[in-house]
């Protein structure tokens, strides 16, 4: 176990002497290597001892950064230069980042250690870390669930204690979803508050990077690093800079009766009543609110993720990089036997179905019609902003699925992103926070913000985790 | 057979802006660079690189807008077209679609029966280039990706053209705007100005016909042939019958003909749609103005000007404004003569002819603009007489230096001293009695003959006025 629970107590042991961070690497390492059935890595960086060392010399030294010598784990989709970049697909085997994502450069800058890049839904597309080049990840909870996806190896990473933090990705869920699924924090920020640069783009206009971590202090640290404005990300914005810890304030919070009214199951169910009762007794309102378009959350997401993917994954070609099947002759047989062989399934299944809705004669009817609704959906929300501070929901509709449960049922995985995919459509923050019920895996209590509200997100979390 | 039939054509041209940098990202987009040598992970579509907007890109393409009278979009949106090439590394070209940077402008041409005529532009807008496929080099072919995302601008007009000589005109009134304005070096035959042609043809008064699109004419001429070609073509098959299959074709220069492009290769359906990781490009009112304070002073209304402020001839202010760089020439020799005409003449006439033969620009012609203004001051002050002044031009060719020290060095004053010119004309006199006698006679056009031998003896150097004088005076009396 680790002497400490939050980043701040790390640093004073290592001042104090009590804790070797070269130590506390190797610990990572062995947690890593005894529990390798979880597969939560795909590559481990080995100048990580190295570092430590540099960087505990800098602590000692009093010249080391805001996140000196915090172990995080990068998700592998993010580029680190001179590293493997593989996005969990056969199709980039091989191939190496040749610069650094801006958000991992500001990790690096403060003096974070980064330990390796972890397993992940091939290009981000999944729940449940199934569709990886790498196989899956194991729930380190209950190793016959999954640990939810895509940031699956993210996840399962820090709730295994192989790291303090990781990186993770969320598009429609991807950080929020497998946090639930392993008990840990996890935050979507404001897209556009955290630099895409050199995230491996799925969905452009849903992408956002983001943390996740054991505890809503080294959460809401890490974030605070890597937001700002960044040059080479025009849809990166100016932002506030987040209060944290902030002072304990008292919020109006909605709850959408389109939310509660099938599917979930009675754990999850048990969960947010339990956690709404005990808002209401430490002074929070609750307000039941409507998200009147809410049941085309799921068709308007999966048609504009898909439709930006579909586009996004084509330079995957092997001309310039990755895998390259040698048998080509003709052009066509490059495009074709590459992308055949390189692409999974889930990968393939979005690629056409986005290929599709943007065909001449079908783009109206399904890409126009989805951004149509993407608008409605932005307008309930800001509705919604005018009378509460957050939305509560669960995370997920039910704990960690058995391992294999929806690899033939495709829908029924997309079916479970209904809580998480509004905060991708409309741009907001939005922070699942880790519930420990009886006799089951724990779940996760979602709250969504406006935008730019990661602060209060952050404050409630703390809260209701107290 | 001809009369009966009207061409109907639209031109797409493409002009690559002179930008220090990529529409993109930061690489240069310098030409003659090793391959792939200006490249990044922006230009090379690695994983996680996102495109930045370059501004001067934008800029120049607002300039031009502005200067063929478009209205200039206050928000216009970069969109994705999609399609597999290996020159092109995203997968996708960064393009506009449905709102473009500029529409509904026009510009003006002189038809063939001399009057102006306005072919309206549809839109114009920003996108960036791909790289380019080397296929000639054995079996394989090679990607150089210096060019991708060069920035470039698509010009578009309505289909206002009906000859193959509009065509010309106009691309030769682009070509001369776009140098003008100092956004593209505007050269065809190294394929900064593209230009490719939708032609039909009807019968007066019909209906549109079907059209073709005409690609791969890499010169001026190249265009005009290309579309004749195809007029005549098209006309040919509806006379036998037939009717016109909507295709590409694909100009060969070398055989002057033009061949459709294999079917398959422009069935695309290119899925555009919005770029997601692009803003709208938003030009306000304060942005557009201070666009317009860059525009520089168009072909036409300098040409008026010419004409006003230095009271040429027509033809020579259209050959002096017919490129920039002879513009600029001209009215910088202007700084050291005010004699309007002959400068306009030395321009048009002996510096033309050499940039000409030796197909230079005049940007690169050896003499400055300074020692034409003293060369024509020289000749104007009795310095030197005009025929010296032509012997002056050819030493300055050989080396650009002050044409005082020139005449110095060479002798080639003008003898303006009438008793040295006297002494001279004696011995011209006495030596050709016969020819005096004859102009005594009444036969005056031993004069010229008598003047003739005068220069000689003078080796041109006489002043020819003060020589008429002379000679009148002596041979009278
Ligand atoms: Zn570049």
């Amino acid at each position: 176990m680790l002497p400490y629970k939050t980043h701040t107590e790390k640093i004073r042991l290592i001042q104090k002497a009590q804790l070797s961070l070269i130590e506390n690497v190797e610990f990572f390492l062995s947690q890593i290597s005894v529990h390798k059935d979880i597969n939560a890595f795909n590559f481990l960086f080995d100048d990580a001892i190295d570092r430590a060392n540099k960087i505990e010399q800098k602590i000692k030294e009093g010249t080391s950064g805001k996140l000196a010598g915090m172990v995080i784990a990068v998700k592998d989709l993010l580029s680190v230069k001179d590293k493997p970049l593989t996005c969990s697909s056969k199709i980039l085997r091989g191939f190496e980042a040749i610069y650094t994502a801006t958000s991992i450069e500001k990790l690096i800058d403060e003096d974070a250690i980064l330990i390796g890049k972890t397993n992940c839904d091939e290009f981000g597309m999944g729940s449940t870390n199934e569709n990886s080049a790498f196989g899956p990840v194991l729930n380190p909870l209950d190793k016959l669930k999954v640990p939810g996806g895509s940031s699956g190896g993210s996840a399962a990473a820090v709730a295994a204690n192989f790291c303090d933090a990781a990186i993770g990705t969320d598009t429609g869920g991807s950080i929020r979803q497998p946090a639930a699924f392993t008990g840990t924090f996890g935050i979507k920020p404001t897209y556009g508050r955290v630099s895409r640069y050199g995230l491996t783009a799925y969905a452009s206009s849903f992408d956002c990077v983001g943390p996740i971590a054991k505890n809503v202090l080294d959460l809401a640290l890490i974030l605070k690093i890597i937001s700002g404005k960044d040059e080479l990300d025009s849809t990166s914005s100016e932002s506030n800079e987040i209060q944290f810890p902030s002072q304990n304030k008292k919020y109006k919070i909605g709850l959408p009766k389109e939310y509660f009214k099938e599917g979930l199951t009675e754990e999850v169910k048990t969960g947010i009543e339990i956690t709404i009762e005990n808002l209401e007794k430490t002074g929070h309102e609750i307000i039941d609110i409507s998200l009147p378009h809410s049941d085309y959350t799921i068709a308007a997401y999966y048609i504009l993720a898909t439709a930006e993917a579909s586009s996004n994954l084509a330079r995957f070609d092997g001309v310039r990089y990755g895998l390259r099947n040698e048998k080509i002759r003709t052009f066509d047989e490059l495009y074709n036997l590459t992308k055949t062989e390189g692409f999974g399934k889930e990968v393939k299944r979005r690629i056409m179905l986005g290929t599709y809705v943007l065909s001449s004669g079908y783009y109206d009817a399904y890409y126009s019609k989805a951004q149509k609704v993407r608008r409605l959906i932005k307008e309930d929300f800001d509705n919604a902003f005018r009378e509460v501070d957050l939305i509560i929901s669960p995370t997920a509709p039910s704990t960690a699925y058995k391992i294999g449960d929806t690899v033939n049922d495709p829908l029924q995985m997309y079916l479970g992103d209904i809580y998480t995919v509004s905060a991708n459509l409309t741009g907001i923050p939005a922070i699942s926070v880790p519930y420990q019920s009886e006799n089951s895996l724990p779940i996760g209590i979602q709250f969504m913000a406006s935008h730019f509200n990661e602060e209060i997100l952050l404050d409630i979390a703390q809260q209701i985790t107290e | 057979m001809k009369e009966k039939y009207e061409a109907v054509i639209g031109l797409e041209v493409h002009a690559q802006l002179i930008t220090n940098t990529k529409l993109f990202c930061a690489c240069s987009i310098k030409f003659g660079s090793p391959p792939n040598s200006n490249v990044c992970p922006v230009c090379l579509g690695h994983p996680g690189a996102l495109p930045v907007t370059n501004k001067q890109a934008i800029e120049y393409a607002v300039l031009m807008g502005l200067a063929v009278n478009c209205v200039v979009n206050e928000q216009s949106i970069f969109a994705r077209k999609n399609y597999f090439y290996p020159d092109l590394p995203k997968g996708y070209q960064i393009s506009q679609f449905e709102k473009p940077i500029c529409e509904n402008g026009h510009i003006e041409v002189k038809t063939a029966e001399g009057s102006d005529k306005i072919i309206r532009i549809k839109r114009i807008h920003l996108e960036e280039d791909a790289g380019k496929s080397i296929h000639d080099q054995g079996s394989d072919t090679l990607v150089d990706l210096n060019r991708c995302g060069t920035p470039l601008i698509e010009i578009v007009t309505e289909p206002d053209i009906s000859s193959a000589k509009e065509a010309y005109e106009y691309l030769i009134n682009l070509k001369q705007i776009v140098t003008y304005l100092g956004i593209c070096d505007g050269n065809m035959e190294e394929g900064s100005l593209r230009c490719d042609a939708n032609v039909s043809v009807r019968k007066y008064g019909d209906k549109l016909g079907t059209k073709t699109e005409v690609k791969n004419m890499n010169s001026f001429r190249n265009v005009e042939r290309a579309i004749d070609f195809e007029i005549k073509r098209q006309i040919e098959i509806l006379e036998e019958g037939g009717t016109i299959t909507q295709e590409t074709l694909l100009w060969n220069a070398d055989l002057n003909e033009a061949f459709p492009m294999r079917s398959k290769e422009e069935s695309h359906d290119y899925r555009y749609f919005p770029d997601p990781d692009l803003m709208p490009i938003v030009i306000d009112e304060k942005w557009k103005t201070k666009i317009t304070s860059k525009m520089p002073e168009l072909p036409k209304v300098r040409r008026e000007r010419f004409i006003k402020q230095f009271n040429l001839p027509e033809y020579d202010a259209e050959i002096l404004t017919s490129t920039k760089d002879m513009a600029d020439y001209y009215e910088a020799v202007l700084e050291f003569t005010d004699d309007y005409k002959s400068a306009s003449n030395w321009v048009m006439g002996d510096i033309s002819k050499v940039i000409n033969e030796n197909k230079i620009s005049i940007k690169d012609f050896s003499i400055s603009p300074k020692n034409i203004g003293k060369l024509i001051e020289l000749i104007n002050n009795n310095t030197i007489s005009g025929k010296i002044g032509k012997e002056l031009f050819e030493e300055l060719l050989k080396s650009n230096i002050d044409p005082e020290i020139i005449i110095k060095e060479k002798n080639l004053v003008q003898i303006t001293d009438s008793s040295e010119l006297e002494n001279v004309i004696d011995k011209i006199l006495s030596s050709n009695s016969i020819q005096v006698e004859e102009y005594r006679n009444g036969k005056e056009k031993v004069f010229g003959f008598l003047v003739g031998q005068v220069m000689r003896e003078t080796k041109g150097k006489a002043n020819p006025q003060l020589v008429n004088e002379i000679l009148t005076k002596k041979l009278k009396g």
